[in-house]
C-alpha cells in the first residue's frame, strides 16, 4: 500500500524551476531516500509534502490525506525534520521535547518507546538549553521532538549533511530501527554512499528525479562497462587518459581513476584497466553526463 | 622540508575542556594536507589558531613564515580562506567580488584591474564578468570562491569542507582545480567529510580528542590499519575516540 502518492508536483519560484513534474510513491514501512546534491529541489519537495508551502500545480496526499485540503489533520500523521536546526535553543532539552508532545496533544510518556533509545543518549544533558548542545546532540534532540507523537511517516531533511562518517552510520543504525517499529521514512541527503542504505531512491537534480529504483536495480542499470585504473600520481594519469581517443569519460575515485570507453571493450593500449562493478555514484555521473 | 606550516605543541583550552591537546605538525609547500577528524574532534579550533583567529593557550605555531600568536595579523594577510558557504558576495558581479576581496587582502587597485581579466579568462568566466553572483550554478560559485581565495597568491589556502552538498561531477572538478593549484607551489589545507577526497591529498593526519592520532599518505595509513579504505581508517580511529 502507497504510503505517500506523489503526482505529476509542480513548482516555480521566479525565474527558477524549483521542481518539475515529481511524481513517485512511497510504501508503507519503506525507507526512501531522495538524494541529490544542493538546490537540487529536495528541501521544496519536503516542504510541500509538509504543508507548509503550495506546489504550482500536481497533487499528494500522506496516508490517504491531500496535502492542501486535510493539511491541518496531515500534520498529526507527519514528523518533520527539517536541515536547518529549528527547536527552541533557550528551552532546555525536557523543555523542548515536552513542549512538542503538548502541541500534539499527548505526553513524552505515551509514545516514550520510540525515542527511548535515542533519549537515553540525552539524558545526562535534559536539563541543558539546546542551544548549548553539540551538532550530534542536537540532531537527536530534533529527531525525538520529531517522533513524539507518532507520526506514520517521518521527513528528515539531509539529517547527515556535515556530519563526520562515524556519527552517520550511527544514525543510519538509529532509522533502520525506526523503521523497524513501522514507522516509514522519507528522507534526504547529498551523500551517495548512504544511498545503499536505503530500500528504494530517488536520483534528483536540478529539480528533476533521474532514476528512481532500489539501490541495487540503479546499479545494475548502469548502462556501460566500468573500468579502473590508478598510478601512483593518479591526477597525472587522468589528464594522460583525457587525451585517449578511446576514453569516453574519467574520474577521480578515491584513490583509482573509474573510467569508460567509447567503446565498451575497445582497450587503449599501455593502460591497465580492470573491470568493476558501478557504485551509486558512478550511476549518478553517468546520468547527469546523459543531460 | 620547506615547511610553510610549522605547529609544535599547540593546545587551545576552554575552561577546563581541551580542545587541541598539543599537536605538531609540518606542511611542506606545494602539499595537499588533508585534516580530517569527527565532530568535535578540535578541526575548526585548531585551524581557527592557524588562520590567526583564535590565540593558542600554549605551543608555537608558523603559517607562512608568522607566529600565529604573535602576528596574527600577518597571517590572516598571507593566507587564503574558502568554507563551504562560499562567503561570495550574491548581490555584487563576479569581477566586483574579485576586486572586493583583493582590496580586503590589501592589493593595489593597478595590480587588481588587469589580475581580474587574467582570472576571468583562465576560469573561463570571462563573459560572465558582469553576472550577479546570485545567478551562477553551483559549480562556478565555487570555482569563483576558490579563485577569489587565491587571488592575492597566498603561500597557502585553508579550505574548510569546500565541497559540501556539491554534485558529485562538480566536486571532482573542483579537486581538479586544487591539484592545479598545488602544481603552481600553493599549499593546501583541507577539511571534508568525504572519505574518497581523503585520498586526494598527499598526507592526511587524523584528530581524535584533541590529539593527532595519525599523520601518514592514505596508502600508509590504509596499510598500516590494515583497511581497504579510507573509511574503514577513519571508523577505526574515530571510534578509539569513543571509548576513551
Amino acid at each position: 500500500m502507497a504510503k505517500l502518492e506523489i503526482d505529476g508536483i509542480n513548482k516555480r519560484y521566479g525565474d527558477v524551476q524549483a521542481l518539475t513534474n515529481i511524481s513517485f510513491r512511497v510504501n508503507d514501512g519503506e525507507l526512501f531516500g531522495l538524494i541529490g546534491p544542493d538546490g537540487a529541489g529536495k528541501t521544496t519537495l519536503f516542504r510541500i509534502l509538509t504543508s507548509l508551502i503550495l506546489a504550482d500545480s500536481g497533487e499528494a496526499s500522506v496516508d490517504g490525506l491531500d496535502i492542501v485540503k486535510d493539511y491541518k489533520e496531515l500534520r498529526r500523521h507527519i514528523g518533520y525534520m527539517p536541515g536547518r536546526f529549528s527547536l527552541y535553543q533557550d528551552l532546555s532539552v525536557e523543555e523542548n521535547l515536552n513542549f512538542f508532545a503538548t502541541v500534539f496533544h499527548t505526553t513524552v510518556q505515551e509514545n516514550y518507546h520510540l525515542i527511548k533509545e535515542i533519549y537515553q543518549q540525552l539524558e545526562p544533558f535534559r536539563t541543558r538549553r539546546a542551544g548549548k548542545l553539540s551538532g550530534g546532540m542536537k540532531q537527536k534532540l530534533a529527531l525525538c521532538c520529531a517522533l513524539i507523537h507518532k507520526p506514520s511517516v517521518l521527513f528528515l531533511d539531509e539529517p547527515t549533511t556535515g556530519v563526520d562518517p562515524v556519527s552517520r552510520k550511527e544514525f543510519w543504525e538509529m532509522l533502520k530501527r525506526l523503521k523497524q517499529q513501522g514507522i516509514t521514512i522519507v528522507v534526504s541527503t547529498p551523500y551517495m554512499d548512504e544511498a545503499t542504505r536505503c530500500d528504494r531512491i530517488a536520483l534528483i537534480q536540478h529539480g528533476q528525479i533521474l532514476s528512481i529504483d532500489t539501490p541495487e536495480n540503479i546499479r545494475k542499470a548502469y548502462p556501460k562497462k566500468l573500468y579502473r585504473a590508478s598510478a601512483p600520481d593518479n591526477f597525472s594519469l587522468l589528464e594522460r587518459l583525457r587525451e585517449l581517443p578511446e576514453i569516453d569519460s574519467v574520474f577521480l575515485f578515491g584513490e583509482y581513476l573509474h573510467v569508460t570507453l567509447k567503446k565498451d571493450d575497445k582497450k587503449p593500449k599501455d593502460v591497465q584497466l580492470q573491470l568493476i562493478e558501478p557504485g551509486i555514484e558512478d550511476c549518478f555521473i553517468d546520468l547527469l553526463r546523459q543531460k | 622540508m620547506n615547511s610553510v606550516i610549522q605547529a609544535s605543541q599547540l593546545t587551545k583550552r576552554f575552561g577546563n575542556f581541551t580542545a587541541v591537546d598539543h599537536i605538531s605538525f609540518e606542511v611542506a609547500k606545494g602539499e595537499i594536507f588533508g585534516f580530517l577528524g569527527a565532530n568535535g574532534a578540535g578541526k575548526t579550533t585548531a585551524m581557527r589558531m592557524l588562520c590567526g583567529l583564535s590565540k593558542p593557550t600554549s605551543g608555537q605555531g608558523l603559517v607562512a613564515g608568522y607566529d600565529i600568536a604573535k602576528q596574527p595579523e600577518e597571517v590572516k594577510k598571507h593566507i587564503g580562506y574558502m568554507s563551504q558557504k562560499f562567503s561570495l558576495y550574491e548581490d555584487l558581479k563576479v569581477w566586483e567580488n574579485m576586486q572586493l576581496y583583493a582590496g580586503i587582502y590589501g592589493m593595489n587597485i593597478k595590480q587588481i584591474r588587469p589580475k581580474i581579466d587574467e582570472k576571468l579568462h583562465q576560469l573561463g568566466l570571462f563573459d560572465e564578468r558582469n553576472t550577479f553572483v546570485s545567478q551562477l550554478p553551483l559549480g562556478w560559485k565555487q570555482k569563483l570562491a576558490f579563485s577569489v581565495a587565491i587571488f592575492h597568491e597566498p603561500q597557502i589556502v585553508f579550505l574548510d569542507e569546500p565541497t559540501g552538498g556539491v554534485d558529485p561531477i562538480t566536486r571532482r572538478q573542483f579537486w581538479e582545480l586544487i591539484y592545479e593549484a598545488a602544481d603552481r607551489g600553493i599549499t593546501i589545507f583541507v577539511t571534508t567529510h568525504y572519505m574518497d577526497e581523503a585520498e586526494y591529498c598527499h598526507r592526511i593526519s587524523m584528530m581524535v580528542d584533541g590529539k593527532i592520532e595519525a599523520l601518514d599518505t592514505p596508502k600508509n595509513l590504509r596499510e598500516r590499519f590494515r583497511a581497504a579504505t579510507m573509511d574503514e581508517v577513519f571508523y577505526q580511529l574515530a571510534r578509539k575516540g569513543r571509548e576513551n
